[in-house]
């Protein structure tokens, strides 16, 4: 429009590109954060209104779930299980898939990885670790890539097939610690055969967090490449926009369905194997702690953006990190963090409402000047 | 000793008796599910409902040491999830599955957080008939004492099939349910014939919550329910969206959940807890042998979800 603009206007194009861009990548970030505070003001709210202090709740969140050093140990140990938990609902979800079963994947695993070191015990601890790994993953991939599959090919909602299958999972695992798969010594709390030492995974060096962090990270930057950055993610991103569009383009429809939700299946597979190699030390009960049901909720506000996975993931694990403190000075019960992640859950999706109703993030109004 | 008397005749009894009781939760969820379903909605959460009219119902009847006024205020609660749901799927671009989901988490975590302090006391049991009078065999009578519950949901499944068939009210749901474009052409209002399908659907719910800590097993905990709502939801795609159809699916899920008490207590303890996993592995199996992906479902309402 104006005059002045004859000398820059090579600049100006490239930062009214730029603005177009902004505003239409940040539209993606300022809506679940602004979500995300929304639920945190409305369970403050909630808190409020049974007489206990919001402030109170989250200045001792912040303390105890990333106040000192030691309670971003506590955090970030429980954040790898959270990783690959959310890994197998947002892997699936770029497909137009909702998976909710992924704590049946995490109990199998943790079962497949004992029962590995009970048919295998002289091996060296590399190797058990591996085999461990392999085997956790296989019986997790199978598990939620048979809900896959049967998506695919008799049309069962794998919403419901998927958490079905979780309970069933369950009564397997329970079955296997409680009958073939005892350890005679494990009196009170039925268990497999305890890992030996070799095979137990250790801290990273410096920290007092488990290795199971970092692959949970690296199973996240990998996911991210796999669908942004190859024609597999390409293929799986246009199917889950449209099926029809991919089939008609002849994309393997089936095997991406397939493949997609046994490597969720599997990396939650793994995120079993790593509680029991690292947390437990032998696969019981403890398995099924809501690890999958957390995951559900940290892929969705992540947008099963799977490198947004990771803080997200960090700050779910701190709200779990921190509750037993919480709990005890505020005189509140333990599923306080059961509410507040309906609560965020509730208003993350309701935000999805709101995509396309700011002026502020169309490309359009930053392209005119 | 009376165990003896009759031997293995003891396990399919306990299975009718035990289907019966255990079905009824099912058949209220499922009926409520089939009228949200049929109106073109989907109500995947309630799990959530059933577990919190469960928590509420019996604290209120252990408040006012009345069981009806427990389930009254069960329907109430199960009605208020529902009416959210409804709600917020009216929203443009809100996906109906997922906000299930988030409101299974949000009721189990309100349930589970206001249920607490309710957890010992014991409230009182909603009443029940013995229809087993004319027989000596203890395990009979005990097979034939139902529920009140079990008997009003019966009739509500029947009624709402005539709802469907003969009624105004029963048209216009299948009306929107089939075709959203349909329905506004004609004049109805989808969403809010919606909104009051999935707020009635939610009630019923709440009743089968206040079933469960009310009458069988018969007190609140947190493990109350193991996913029975869920199945429900699966259930309605069994009984291929039929009231009355819900009925023997109910029953014959409840058969499966009464199968691993029914073997215990014969002493089949090999097992115990794949014997537990049969409802869901009926679940699992109805599903799949139901589905298709080359037709469409029939009986199923052309604008549900969960059948495209």
């Amino acid at each position: 429009m104006s005059v002045d603009l004859a000398s820059g206007a090579g600049s100006e194009t490239a930062f009214r590109e730029w603005l177009e861009k902004a505003a239409r990548n940040a539209e993606g970030f300022v809506i679940p954060v602004g979500a995300l505070v929304a639920g945190l003001a409305v369970f403050g709210a909630f808190l409020l209104f049974l007489g206990k202090s919001p402030f109170d709740f989250y200045a001792l969140v912040y303390k105890a779930g990333f106040g000192t050093a030691f309670s971003w140990e506590n955090t970030l140990s429980r954040t790898a299980p959270l990783l690959l938990a959310a890994l197998c609902v947002a892997l699936p979800a770029r497909l137009g898939l909702v998976v909710i079963g992924g704590e049946g994947a995490i109990v199998l695993g943790g079962v497949a990885a004992g029962a590995f070191a009970m048919f295998a015990p002289d091996l060296p601890g590399p190797a058990g670790m591996v085999g461990m790994a392999l085997f956790a993953a296989c019986a997790g991939g199978i598990w939620i890539g048979l809900a896959g599959a049967l998506r695919h090919l008799r049309g069962v909602n794998e919403t419901i097939s998927s958490l079905l299958m979780a309970y069933i999972a369950i009564a397997i695992m329970n079955h296997l610690v409680e009958g073939p798969f005892r350890d005679p010594a494990s009196l009170n709390k039925p268990s497999t055969a305890p890992l030996a030492e070799s095979w137990r995974i250790g801290s990273i060096p410096g920290f007092d967090v488990h290795w199971g962090l970092a692959v949970g990270v690296v199973a996240c930057i990998v996911s991210w490449v796999l669908i942004e950055r190859t024609s597999w993610g390409f293929a799986a991103r246009i199917a889950g926009g449209n099926v029809r569009a991919a089939q008609v383009q002849g994309l393997p429809v089936g095997r991406l369905i397939i493949g997609f939700t046994a490597l969720g299946g599997a990396f939650a597979g793994i995120a079993g194997m790593i509680e029991v190699a690292a947390v437990h030390g032998s696969a019981n009960g403890s398995l099924a702690a809501g690890y999958g049901y957390t995951g559900i909720l940290i892929a969705f506000l992540a947008r099963h953006n799977p490198l947004a996975i990771i803080p997200v993931a960090m700050l779910l694990a701190g709200f779990e990190a921190s509750s037993g403190l919480v709990q005890r000075r505020m005189d509140l019960p333990d599923a306080t963090v059961l509410v507040l992640q309906g609560f965020v859950f509730v208003a993350i999706l309701l935000s999805d409402t709101l995509y396309g109703r700011f002026k502020l993030f169309q490309p359009e109004l930053w392209s005119r000047s | 000793m009376n165990e003896t008397d009759i031997g293995l005749w003891g396990v399919p009894l306990a299975i009718i008796g035990g289907a019966i009781r255990v079905s009824t939760p099912f058949l209220l969820v499922s009926v409520g599910e089939c009228l949200t379903e049929r109106s073109g909605r989907i109500n995947l959460g309630l799990e959530g409902t059933l577990v919190f009219g469960a928590m509420s119902g019996y604290a209120v009847a252990y408040q006012t040491g009345s069981p009806w006024l427990g389930v009254i205020a069960a329907a109430i609660a199960g009605a208020v999830f529902g009416f959210a749901h409804g709600w917020m799927c009216k929203l443009s671009r809100v996906n109906d599955i997922a906000i299930g989901i988030s409101l299974m988490i949000l009721g189990m975590g309100l349930a589970f957080f206001f249920g607490k302090p309710y957890i010992q006391p014991v409230a009182p049991d909603l009443p029940s008939i013995p229809f087993g009078w004319w027989s000596d065999l203890p395990q009979v009578q005990a097979a034939l004492r139902i529920n009140v519950l079990f008997l009003l949901a019966i009739v509500v499944a029947i009624l709402m099939g005539r709802m469907f068939r003969s009624t105004r009210i029963g048209l216009m749901v299948r009306v929107v349910g089939d075709s959203t474009d349909a329905a506004r052409a004609l004049g109805f209002h989808p969403d809010r014939v919606r909104l009051f399908s999935t707020a009635v659907g939610g009630a019923l719910a709440g009743v089968g919550g206040a079933y469960l800590s009310l009458y069988y097993p018969g007190s609140w905990n947190e493990g109350i329910s193991s996913g029975q709502g869920l199945m429900a939801v699966a259930l309605v795609i069994f009984a291929r969206w039929n009231p009355v159809s819900c009925i023997w699916a109910a029953l014959l899920f409840g058969g499966a959940g009464a199968l691993g008490p029914a073997l215990q207590s014969i002493g089949v303890t090999q097992g115990y807890y794949l014997f537990y996993a049969a409802p869901y592995v009926l679940t699992l199996g109805v599903l799949i042998a139901t589905s298709s992906t080359s037709r469409a479902m029939a009986g199923a309402p052309g604008a549900l979800s969960i059948t495209k």
